[in-house]
């Protein structure tokens, strides 16, 4: 049985050599070597700088850019609320009852309210599943339009059709909603602005 | 719900199918093939594999030698990834240069990976290594292998005339040289191309247009993504798991990870198709399975679809249960993906199920107490062959027959074992969310307040005993209590049904076939589908509803009625 056990161990340690490191180095070269941009993680470089990921969303709440999802994620060292904190991923895990749930939406609509006209949309009170949703629903862009031009002084037309320049429509025409990136459409405002 | 949500879902359980078959024989070629076109690729591998770790795989084994093999490689490895995990801050790979990993942590997460369930109780992007991550992908690698071919095992105790079950260590390299290693690989390059990252890079800082800084963590992901979810394994290499859009980055990535955790237990019914001689018996398997899994999407998609009254009432309009679900699924993207991965067994989530209506959260949990729709890989088939031995007992005696099955006969020893193991899985999972229940450790540990605190406590153990890994992670699941009272249903789920099922096909391998005779009941036929069916449903119905009935369906009572807790 000794013997047997130090075979199999011997098959562990092959084998872990091979799933574990070869398979996996060779796939971090390769990805380097054809998918440089994706497999770094899709970052946006402005100026030089990077400004953040295409795939990870942000938080903004300061006026004139479109606001993101609410984030449930926090910060692991305190464990005190940190929206979009992309190096702890979490979501509220809030049950369909709890009276906490029905808290959180009722701050994130007076958070909202001022920048929704109209009735105000689910997406963009409930919280992610991931806390890093990169992107709202075509509605919930829309729905800020109003308030961005107001903030902003750009044109509601203006900024309406950059909203729907940028939204992308489900894949195939059937997985996934009609949606905008947040971060790149607050890049584009900002360019209009000549920031 | 929307025709394009329902088309779109549809659609991508057509093409399931559609790979299903022939990969279904190309597994069963793997396995009693002698020869491939891998051959010259694999061939030198898998001697180079037998040589290092000095192993015989031509010898064929009866079912005591089989499980033998089965547990000790098992617990090799287990040890291996044990001693990586512990030492992790003395190894390289650590370009977060994370610290000590919790001991009881360790014991759960080698627990759950070493068994396919991957419950992960520790948040990744702060816990472990690189180095660490390999050695759970090896495993995410080698359990679900280890798996399937204890079905494979399980399976030949019916084939007529053969006098052994196989060698494991042929069956476990093979099976990871020609099945899982390819798959893995080219899956692994589509994700990169849709924006999964793969870099040892660790994270990086990005100074936002607003003025802040935001810390973005990364990982070799895509390599780690691709087998979790083909290995039906499901544990993250981010906390969120496939929410995360570093995982999981839009509706294509979506549906590459549907198809790979739905891909070989699928198959694998096919591939019995082979095994027994008859493809009618296979597809009749699938059928039925197929329509239980259809009725339960429905039930998710419509009640996320219709969302939750109690926030419709604050909104002051209605829409779908956006809580805990990222925009980029949408609702039918989210719903596939919750009733697959519990279905198949797979624990991979791209949403937060603690966060679905209770209905829809009754969808997951229900599966998971069934673990017959589909299945992991190699349990799934190894629970429906069980039911489907306790199906021809229960309609044998209706009908005043001698059970058979598939020639063999079934007698008192094989019924005695089947009805064992089909009786440890609600066992363990209900004693468990007894104890936890009435302990103030475990009562600690509820997050949300009511129904639903029962719905979360008996949605980790039925996890834990199905080797799903998927949870309400409300739950406290860290502390003491959980790490440990997890464990140990986890590896109850994962050995003791496996071993009594070996037993029964080392007892089976020893009976003559007997040729079907007009007094034979036959199993490939609907009706059977459908009483086989029946059975497991009476079964699942039985000894689930009254905590089915104190969770779920209470809570979903109470939201209807509008009140909170």
């Amino acid at each position: 049985m000794a013997l047997a056990f130090w075979r199999n161990l011997r098959l562990a340690v092959t084998l872990f050599v091979i799933l574990g490191l070869g398979y996996s180095l060779l796939l971090v070269g390769i990805g380097q070597e054809f998918f440089p941009y994706q497999a770094q993680g899709s970052l946006m470089v402005e100026k030089g700088q990077v400004v953040g990921s295409s795939l990870i969303g942000q938080e903004f709440s300061v006026p004139g850019l479109f606001h993101s999802r609410p984030s449930a994620t926090v910060n692991a060292a305190t464990g005190r609320p940190e929206p979009y904190n992309a190096d702890n991923s979490s979501g509220s895990n809030l049950g369909p009852t709890s009276p906490a749930l029905l808290k959180e939406i009722r701050t994130n609509m007076a958070f909202q309210r001022g920048q929704v006209t109209g009735p105000m949309p689910g997406n963009l009170v409930e919280s992610s599943a991931s806390g890093l949703d990169p992107e709202i629903t075509l509605q919930a862009a829309l729905a800020q339009v109003p308030a961005i031009a107001r903030q902003t002084g750009i044109a509601r037309g203006v900024l309406r059709n950059l909203v729907l320049n940028q939204a992308q429509g489900p894949f195939l025409g059937l997985y996934g909603p009609w949606r905008v990136n947040v971060l790149k459409l607050n890049l584009a405002v900002r360019q209009i602005e000549g920031r | 719900m929307t025709w394009q949500g329902l088309l779109g879902d549809a659609l991508l359980l057509v093409v399931v199918t559609l790979a299903a078959v022939p990969v279904g024989r190309y597994m069963y070629n793997v396995f009693e093939g002698d020869r491939s076109l891998l051959d010259r690729v694999m061939g030198p591998l898998e001697r180079g594999i037998f040589r290092l770790a000095g192993i015989d795989e031509s010898q064929g084994m009866d079912w005591r030698s089989y499980a033998i093999a089965f547990l000790l490689s098992n617990l090799a490895m287990a040890v291996v990834v044990y001693l990586i995990l512990m030492f992790q801050q003395d190894l390289p790979f650590n370009p977060a240069r994370l610290g000590p990993v919790a001991p009881t942590t360790i014991f759960n997460t080698v627990a759950s990976f070493v068994t396919n369930t991957n419950w992960q109780v520790y948040s990744p992007e702060q816990t472990l290594s690189n180095l660490s991550e390999f050695a759970l992908q090896f495993l995410q690698f080698a359990t679900p292998a280890a798996g399937l071919v204890v079905a494979i095992a399980f399976v030949r105790g019916f084939v007529a005339g053969r006098r052994d079950l196989g060698n494991y260590y042929r069956d476990l390299v093979r099976a990871l040289t020609r099945i899982f290693l390819p798959i893995a690989f080219i899956a692994a390059i589509a994700l990169i191309a849709t924006g999964v990252p793969d870099t040892l890079s660790g994270s990086v800082i990005a100074h936002t247009i607003t003025g802040a800084t935001q810390t973005i963590a990364r990982a070799p992901a895509a390599g780690f993504e691709a087998i979790k979810q083909l290995g039906t394994n499901g544990g993250g290499i981010f906390n969120v798991n496939s929410a995360h859009p570093f995982e999981n980055p839009g509706p294509l990535s979506n549906l590459i990870e549907e198809f790979l955790m739905a891909l070989l237990p699928t198959s694998l019914v096919f591939t019995f198709g082979h095994y027994i001689k008859n493809r009618r018996q296979a597809w009749i398997i699938f059928g039925v399975t197929m329509s239980l899994m259809v009725v339960l999407l429905l039930v998710i998609y419509s009640a996320e679809a219709a969302g939750n009254p109690l926030v419709h009432r604050l909104l002051g309009v209605a829409g779908p249960n956006w809580e805990g679900k990222d925009t980029r699924f949408g609702i039918s993207g989210s719903s596939l993906f919750t009733t697959l991965t519990t279905a198949y067994t797979t624990g991979a989530v791209n949403t937060m199920h603690d966060s679905l209506t209770p209905l829809g959260g009754l969808v997951p949990l229900f599966e998971m107490m069934l673990n017959t729709v589909f299945g992991g890989k190699g349990a799934g088939l190894l629970n429906i062959l069980m039911f489907f031995i306790i199906s021809v007992f229960v309609t044998g005696l209706m009908v005043g027959r001698t059970p058979e099955l598939f020639g063999k006969k079934i007698e008192v020893r094989e019924v005695t074992a089947a009805a064992a193991a089909m009786l440890v899985h609600p066992f363990i999972i209900l004693a468990a969310t007894a104890l936890a229940l009435s302990t103030a450790a475990g009562r600690a540990g509820i997050f949300n307040p009511g129904f639903h605190g029962i719905s979360e406590v008996v949605y980790a153990y039925a996890s834990s005993a199905a080797n799903n890994g998927s949870a309400f992670a409300g739950l406290g699941a860290s502390s003491p209590f959980y790490a440990i009272s997890t464990g140990i249903v986890i590896l109850l789920g994962r050995y003791l049904s496996m071993l009594l099922l070996l037993y029964i096909a080392g007892s089976l391998l020893a009976k003559k076939t007997v040729p079907a005779s007009t007094g034979t009941l036959r199993t490939d036929t609907w009706t059977f589908g459908w009483i086989y069916l029946g059975i497991v449903l009476i079964v699942g119905a039985l000894t689930f509803f009254p905590v089915l009935a104190l969770g779920p369906i209470a809570e979903q009572l109470a939201m209807l009625a509008g009140r909170v807790f």
